[in-house]
Parts: structure tokens; sequence; C-alpha cells
């Protein structure tokens, strides 16, 4: 553990100056820095891809700062209040669930809002939260590595809300409980056989997946396997933003300065597919910068995750990190032809919602676990 | 602390998390590795090939139409431009409420039903950002009232625009010369080389418009514009123009068409005026005439119904479509043949009794002059147009040395002018009648042809054409109505070349000579045409006509009531000439239509063309350009010698059948 400590205290000396004045104010500089550099960098990406529209920028601008605010208000409580707290924060966010299965109302074809009269809201954020930190307090209360009952409890807390928030239908969101509850379960100390196992089964299970899925939900499978199976049709998506990236080349072709987007070719500019315009208009070097600082905030989560001083904070630590680094590989690899077409947003980027708002939160949780310390023990 | 934490291996768990945490950095790392392997071969291995379809996304190349060329006349006057119009168009896609745009629009400028059914048509052809025409031709106040409430129109999509659209000063004058342009047909797609008419919609449709289409036209350029997903146009990125169309200067004489309008009044018929010395026309007229204007912006049934059902068809260009029998303006021409084959000779007299049998034959073959010329020679016979000296000059040739020297003349063959359609009319010859009726060529036939009727048809422009030649000896040069062309990039006029035409025949310019001084003759005292040139200040060659109507003409459709069938019946009045007789620089040839003798009522139209173009002015005033109510067939002039009539002359109608028994084969 000392050689821990040594290595962290060895960062530059103005930033840690800084930075232990932050952290006591339970803010932890290098995360905090990083997060909003990416989100400023995202501000300037918006404001090109929204066809410079100002207005869109600062409500975007707005949502990352009532972000902010609750990350701060978030970390200010210490990791054992999560502990405490994740039953209740679990069942509330279920209960929200089966109120949307019940009443929810129809958006885009899919059921997904709950409204609140002043504001629509979407209870499957929640539950992206929810679930990991179920998850990691459950196993912090179980002998580790986990034992077959022990995997099975925690795969009933994944797969129930899993299940509701997929016949929403949701599946990005989805997608991304699962990850995030199953990663907490992966740093638990998951066997390697059961992991296995859960591949082999997966794989299995995938034809069976395939009669359960949507026409439109289909299609997207089918375009990703071959784009140009119909490029004007469900494959243009992915066409244009091919297109979209592979002309940006190298330098791209400065900010603003994108024809793709500007002039509509690109569906879903400014929210899914932003990072095409990014990519367009940065150029590969662009790109670069922000796969290094996504790179880095994953690599600081992890950081965090490992001082963790009980198996709950770190196992909700890593798998908060590691499901925000699997959002941007989702995102970037679906923009780029890499995964298929799901609804997931470029973290912190993408015009929208409540997922950035989660996003923060989430981080603001892991600021807690890095500020609470009891330098004592380590 | 809990029971269960206190068992818990905490240590061990701290290690084993430590181990996913490197398995699950070692997982991201690989993740990177595909995201950047990926990016590395977008948007630097296929980097070209994306930017291709970048651009191919987004550039448009949209046609720039050329500027049609301008239509001057030989002096500069112009006869056909593009006029500046005033179209309200509508862009449907900012007129939110459209039905009462168009309310409101209507109170303002008048759009008729008419306007609304291809408004609607277009609408639906067009894309939605498109502007839609709604009027066009907008007046000068209709402007105005849109305009002053322009305001009331800023969330309609209405706005007028000025575009040019091809017009015509001289209206009906030279309408069937000219032409006029029209949309481009489905027809003239198909023959069309579509490259050269991207972004017209026009097409020269007849007329000079339609012969000189190619060089009038220009070539069209074209733009790069930046287009959005939509199609929209948004900017533009690179501009090629094109080439506008050539200004042409035409050999027509915009006054001198203007005056042969005139004197020919309310006569139907057609004028031509030829300069022999180049073969340039300097007039061309047929009447009645028609708007042109009419077409230009898309006819409706209506008007078109009317033109087409009109017993003067405006539409017919009787100049080149036109077949007449020439009647007696063709004798100078036999004259000709007769010398260059030998069978004439000028000195030696005829005796016209009034009619002329054919040897052994019974039927008489009558003198337009009842109680018959006399002896008459060349002269005589050329400027009193006696029948019963041509008979004799025809069956002496035969039909077949006619038939070459007329077909030297012209006759028989398109002249070749730079208009779209010509009739050839009909040269008749033995292997022709044989051809067509299977039948043997009759002298009679012969005799009739000596004097212009039977088969025998000729256009005015053919006739102007041989009289042209006539007057050069038979030399001259292909008609041609191209005077000069006006590079349209270096303004540089370059003027069109005559084209020199094989002489009617080298061996014998004295027979023109004899013909054209008995041509002279007529505009003298005692000539057929005297009453007309009596005070011409130069000298005429001219030959009066008149080509019988009755059962010839085929093409009458309408029934009309007594006094107008009797009017269609009356003789066309045919008139050549051409002055100075010395020293030629105009030939003139017209046909007025029912118009009953040539001496009367077409050689005018000639004096006034002659006058107009030889002295600048006309100093003849026609006493007989009124409109005539009644036939005045039987009216004889108080001077017996003014003019022929033909009233007891024997036709030959079509298809005529052998007239005697036992005839005798020409020579």
């Amino acid at each position: 553990m000392t050689v821990n400590v040594s290595v962290i205290s060895s960062a530059p000396k103005p930033v840690g100056s800084w930075g232990a004045w932050f952290a006591r104010w339970h803010f932890d500089l290098v995360l905090g820095l990083l997060l909003m550099a990416v989100a400023g960098l995202g501000l300037f990406v918006l404001y090109s891809a929204t066809g410079q529209s100002l207005g869109m920028v600062i409500s975007q601008a707005q949502r990352l700062v009532l972000g902010l605010v609750v990350m701060v208000v978030l970390a200010q409580a210490p990791p054992e209040f999560y502990r405490a707290a994740a039953p209740w924060f679990y069942g509330f966010s279920m209960l929200l669930l089966v109120a949307v299965a019940v009443l929810g109302q129809h958006a885009k074809g899919a059921q997904r809002w709950l409204d609140l009269g002043v504001m629509r809201f979407q209870p499957s954020e929640l539950m992206k939260l929810a679930a990991p930190i179920a998850v990691a307090a459950y196993l912090q209360s179980r002998h580790l590595p986990p034992s077959f009952g022990t995997i099975l409890v925690s795969l009933a807390l994944i797969m129930v809300p899993t299940g509701l928030i997929a016949i929403q239908p949701d599946l990005g969101t989805a997608l991304l409980v699962v990850t995030a509850g199953v990663l907490a379960l992966f740093f638990g100390g998951l066997r390697w056989r059961w992991i296995i196992l859960a591949v082999g089964a997966v794989a299995a299970a995938a034809p069976l997946l395939w009669l359960k899925l949507h026409d439109y939900q289909r299609n997207r499978l089918l375009t990703f396997l071959d784009p140009e199976r119909d490029p004007l049709g469900a494959g243009y998506h992915i066409t244009q933003s091919k297109i979209a990236i592979g002309s940006g080349g190298l330098f791209g072709k400065g900010w603003l300065m994108g024809t793709q987007a500007k002039l509509d070719f690109l569906p879903e500019a400014h929210t899914d597919f932003i990072f095409a315009v990014y990519s367009e208009e940065l150029g590969l070097i662009g790109v670069m910068l922000l796969l290094l600082l996504y790179t880095a905030i994953v690599v600081r989560c992890l950081v965090i995750s490992m001082r963790g001083q009980d198996t709950f904070q770190r196992l909700l630590a890593g798998s908060l990190g590691l499901t925000f680094f699997i959002y941007v590989f989702i995102n970037c690899g679906m923009v780029i032809g890499l995964v298929p077409v799901v609804g997931v947003p470029l973290p912190l980027v993408s015009y929208g919602g409540t997922s950035a708002v989660t996003l923060l939160a989430g981080f603001g949780i892991l600021m807690s676990v890095q500020t609470h310390r009891k330098l004592l023990t380590s | 602390m809990n029971r269960y934490q206190a068992i818990k291996d905490l240590w061990e768990e701290r290690r084993a998390f430590s181990g996913r945490v490197y398995v699950a950095i070692g997982l991201c790392a690989l993740l990177l590795a595909f995201l950047v392997l990926r990016l590395v071969q977008l948007q630097v291995v296929q980097h070209e090939y994306f930017s291709t379809r970048a651009d191919d996304n987004r550039m448009r190349l949209v046609a720039v139409p050329p500027v049609r060329g301008l239509i001057f006349d030989r002096n500069g006057a112009l006869l056909a431009h593009n006029q500046p119009s005033f179209v309200l168009n509508i862009v449907p896609e900012q007129a939110h409420k459209l039905d009462d745009t168009l309310a409101r629009l209507g109170r303002l400028v008048k759009i008729s039903e008419r306007d609304m059914t291809r408004f609607r048509d277009r609408l639906h052809k067009t894309p939605r950002y498109r502007p839609v025409a709604l009027r066009s031709n907008l007046s000068a106040e209709e402007v105005a009232n849109f305009e002053i409430n322009r305001y009331d129109f800023r969330n309609d999509g209405a706005a007028v625009d000025a575009s040019l659209v091809r017009a015509y000063p001289l209206g009906a004058q030279a309408s069937h010369l000219i032409g006029y342009v029209g949309g481009i047909s489905d027809a003239d797609y198909a023959t069309l080389n579509e490259s050269q008419y991207s972004g017209l919609t026009q097409i020269g449709k007849s007329g000079v418009e339609k012969s000189h289409e190619d060089a009038l036209r220009g070539m069209p350029g074209n733009k790069i514009v930046e287009a959005n997903a939509g199609g929209r146009p948004l900017r533009e990125l690179d501009y090629k123009g094109g080439t506008p169309g050539a200004n042409l200067y035409l050999s027509i004489d915009a006054r001198l068409q203007s005056v042969a309008e005139q004197a020919l009044g309310e006569l139907d018929g057609a004028a031509v005026a030829i300069d022999p010395r180049s073969g340039e026309v300097l007039a061309l007229v047929s009447k009645p005439g028609f708007d042109p204007q009419l077409f230009v912006d898309g006819i409706d049934g209506a008007s078109y119904r009317a033109l087409l059902e009109d017993p003067d068809r405006p539409l017919y260009s009787r100049a080149l479509l036109g077949a007449y029998p020439p009647g007696s303006t063709m004798k100078p021409f036999i004259a000709v043949a007769g010398l260059i084959a030998g069978t004439l000779n000028p000195d030696a007299k005829v005796f016209d009794p009034g009619y002329f049998q054919l040897p052994g034959g019974e039927r008489r073959y009558r003198c337009w002059k009842r109680s018959g010329h006399g002896w008459v020679d060349l002269n005589t016979a050329i400027q009193k147009s006696c029948d019963v000296y041509f008979y004799q000059a025809a069956l002496n040739m035969g039909i077949d040395r006619i038939v070459s020297v007329l077909d030297g003349f012209g006759f028989g063959r398109v002249s070749g002018l730079d208009l779209p359609s010509e009739r050839t009319g009909l040269l008749p010859t033995r292997a022709w009648k044989q051809k067509m009726y299977r039948q043997a060529w009759f002298p009679g036939e012969t005799l009739n042809t000596g004097i212009g009727q039977g088969y025998l048809t000729v256009t005015p422009l053919q006739l102007a054409q041989a009289t042209a030649r006539l007057a050069m000896h038979g030399g001259g040069f292909k008609p041609h109505l191209l005077h000069a062309v006006e590079d349209p990039v270096s303004h540089d006029i370059t003027a069109v070349r005559p084209e020199a035409l094989p002489p009617v025949d080298a061996r014998d310019t004295a027979a023109f000579d004899k013909v054209i001084a008995a041509m002279e003759l007529v505009a003298l005292p005692g000539g057929t045409a005297y009453a007309v040139f009596k005070d011409a200040p130069y000298r005429v060659a001219a030959k009066t006509g008149t080509a019988q109507v009755a059962g010839l003409r085929q093409d009458e459709t309408v029934a009309a009531k007594l006094e107008t069938v009797a009017y269609r019946l009356r003789d066309h009045a045919l008139f050549i000439a051409f002055a100075p007789a010395d020293d030629p620089q105009i030939a003139v040839a017209v046909v007025a239509e029912h118009a009953g003798h040539g001496g009367t009522s077409a050689a005018p139209v000639a004096r006034a063309l002659m006058d107009q173009y030889l002295l600048g002015r006309v100093t003849y005033k026609n006493p007989a350009t009124a409109p005539l109510p009644v036939p005045a067939v039987d009216v004889e002039e108080p001077d017996e010698d003014s003019d022929e009539h033909p009233d007891g002359w024997q036709s030959a109608p079509m298809p005529s059948l052998p007239d005697s028994g036992a005839v005798p084969p020409p020579l």
C-alpha cells in the first residue's frame, strides 16, 4: 500500500496542492478537470453539429452545469451512505420502472418516459446507477469470489430491471445497465469458468434473442453487418457517418467546416452521431485527443477504484469507470461501423437529456469514494 | 463491523480486485486499439475514397442556360430579342396557406382560370423549394400593385421575378419568316442533343428561329453548387459560363418587308424580293400572318384552334409552301428556253386568231384575248402576253426541252433557302406523268405548260429566284436569309458569302438580252403593267400573270357562303419583275390570291417594293388595295392592253384527261 501512496503523491506538485484543497470539498480535481475538458470540447462540437445553434449549446451547457452540481452534491455524502441506501435506492428505481411499464408516456415509439408534470423523466437512467450500487452493496456482504448462489442473486438484481428496460424497448440503456451490473460482478472476482460459461451461453442464446427483437432492431443488426445493403434506407446512417469520418482525414475539415453534418447528410448529427461530426471537422488528430481524454478519465476512475477502502467502494468505482469506457466504445464503435447501431450517446458530448446528468452523478459517487478516505487506514 | 466482514478475507479481496482492474485495463487497451485502427483505416487509408463520396454528396451540377442570340434585319433593326418579363412566382414551401395566398394575390393581379390550372399542374412537378410561376408577363401596373402590398406577402413565398422572354417587335409582319420559339416537346427531345439544351426550356419551332437554332441557341454553361441532403442549392462553388447565342443579321430589309405587307393590304398572298447580285432575300412576305408571341408562352387550345380554322390560313407560309400555277409569268422563261433550244425565232411572227389548234386537232386552245392579237413577234407576245404565240413556242420546243431549262431556273426543286420547310412545286415531265397517271404525255399538256398552266405549279420563292436568275442572264446565287453573323464572344461580324449557282445555260446569254428587252416593254406603253409603272424613274423588266383557280384548289375545307365561294374561285394574280433592267438590284415575285389579274393587284406591290428599295420611298399610290367584296372577274380595264383576261382560256383541270382523240406526237 505504501508503494501506491508514494506513486499517487508523486503527481505534479501544483496540481497536488490544488488537488488537496479541492479534495477538502470532496472534489477530485484530476477527474473534474478531465470531465470539464471533454464537456467543453463537446460544446464546441455541438455548436457545429446543431448548425451553429447557440440556443441548443446553452441548453446543453445548462444541463452539464446541472450535472456538475449533482456530481458535487453527491460527492459530499460518504460512500457508506450509498451502501446503506442501496436497497432503498434500488427499490425506488424498480418502482419507477414498473410505473413506466404500466403508465409510461409514448415517446419515439418507445415507452421510456414518466411525465412528472414539470419535466419528463427516464427512470431507466436511475437504474444505471442503482443496479451497480445494489450489486456492489450485495457483494460487499458476501464472501468473495462469489458463490453460485451469490451470482444468481446478483444476476437477478441486474436482469429484472434490465428486462423491464429492454421491453420498453430501450436496448442501449438495457445494455448499459447489464454492463454496469455485470462489471461489478466481474470486479468482485467472478471466476473465469463462470465468465467463459456465460459467454458461451449468450452465444448459444443469440438465435433465440434474434427472434425476440423488434423489426427495426433486427434491421440495425443486419445493416451493421452490411451497411451498403440499403444505403438510402437503414444503412444510410452508417454510410453517411463513415463518409463524414473518412472525408475528415488526418487533420479534419476544420471546425464548422464539415459538409456532411452541415448539409444534413448525416442524420442525428448532434445526438448519437456527433462523433462523426467531430471526426469530420477535427480529423484523426482531434479524435486521438478526445480518446486520450476519455482514456484518462477511465484510468483515473480505475485508480480511484483501487484506492477504495472497502469492497463496495472498489466494485462500484471500478464498475462505473469501466461502464463509462464501454459507453465511449459502443458509441464510437457504432459510428465508425464497428458495432451495430444502438442508441448510446457519446458521453458528455452528445446533445440531450438525462444521460449526461446520470453520468456526472456517477462521477459524483466516484469522487465521494476518492475524497472520503480515512487516511489513517492507508 | 458485522459478522460477515469479520470472516471476509479483506486482503485477498483487495488483491483479487487489483487483478481484475489490470484485466479491465487490458480489455480497454484492446478495444481502444480496435477503435484507433478502424479510425486510421477510415481517415487515413480510405480518406481519398470518402472525400470523393462527400463531394459527390454535396456538389450538384446545375446548367446555366445561354442567352439566345438576337435577330436583326440587314440594317440592324431588331426582329427578335429577349425581353425582360415579370413573373409572379410562389415558393410552395414558404406558402403556408396556399389557397389563402392565391386568393389574396388574385385581388392584386389578374389570375385567369387557365393560369390556375397551369399553376396547379406545375406545382406537382416541382420540388417544394423551387419557385412555381403563377402568372407571367405582368403589366407594370400589376407589378406595382404587388410591390406596394409586398409586406402582406412576406410569409407567403410570393415574389415577382424578372426573366427573359423571346419577343418579336414586328409581330405578324414577318411571322412566317422569323418564326417563333416554344417549349421543347417530347418530339424535339427525341432528336436533339440534350447536353446542348441543359437548362433551356425553349427551342426554335419555325422560321429562322428553327433553321438557325444551333447558332442562336449558344452553348449552355454550368455551375457547381453545394446542395444539402434535400437537394436544395445553398451556394455556388464554381461557375463556367456557356457561350451565348450568336446574333444574326438577316438579309431582310425590315422596311421593305413592311412596305410589302402594307402594299398587299387586305389581300392574301405572298411577296418575295431577292437581290439578284447576291441571292439575298430582301423581303419574304406571306399574308395573312399571325402573332408569334402567342406561341412563346405556350399557346392555349382556343387560340390555336382559331388559327387553324381561319379560312385565310394564317399559319400557312405562302411564300414557301404555296404552290401556285404561275400563269403567264412563266412566259419569259419559256421564251428563254425556246431561244436556247433554237426553236424560237424572236423576229418571226406568229398569227393569233384568238385560238390555237394542234395540227390535225379539233380542239381550240384559246388566247385570253378572244379577238386575237394578230401577227405577233416575241416582243409583242411578251408585252401583250399572247397565249397563242407561246402555244406555238411550246409545241415547237416539246416538253423535254422546256423542262430542262425550267429545271435550270430552279422550278420543281427546293431553292435551298435557310428556312425549315419549302415546297418543290411541280415541274411535270413525261416520267412524272407516267408514274402518277400511268399515261403518256399529251401535246395539249405541253401547250398548257407553255402558258404556265396545267400541272405546273411554283412557289412564290421559286418565281422570285427564277426572276433573279433571269435578271442575271442565267447566273445568280443560291437564295439565303442569313446576311451576317456576329460572334457572341469577340463581336466580330462575319458576312455570309453568296453561293454562285451553275448558269441556266452558258451558251447563249443573248437569249436573256432579248427576253429582258421584251419584258421591259411590259412596263412601257402598250404593256400589261404600264398603268402601274408609267411614272417609274427606273427601267423595269416585268411580266404579269393570272392563274386559274377553279378546280385546282384541293385544300378547301370550309363550306362557305355563295359570295365567298365566288371569291375563293377567283383567279390568282401574279407578277414578276426586276429593276433596274440594265443593272438588276432587286427581283420581285408577287402572288395575290383571288385578286384577279396581275397587272392591277400584284404589280402595285412589286412597284412599292422597288420604289422603297431603289428610291428609299414609295412613290406609287395603289388605287386598288381596298378589299374587293364582289367578284370583279368581268370588269374590263378601259385600256384593253393594260391586262390580260383568262376567261376564254381553256383550262386543264387536274387530273387532266386527253383533250382530243388523235394527237400527233410533239415534234
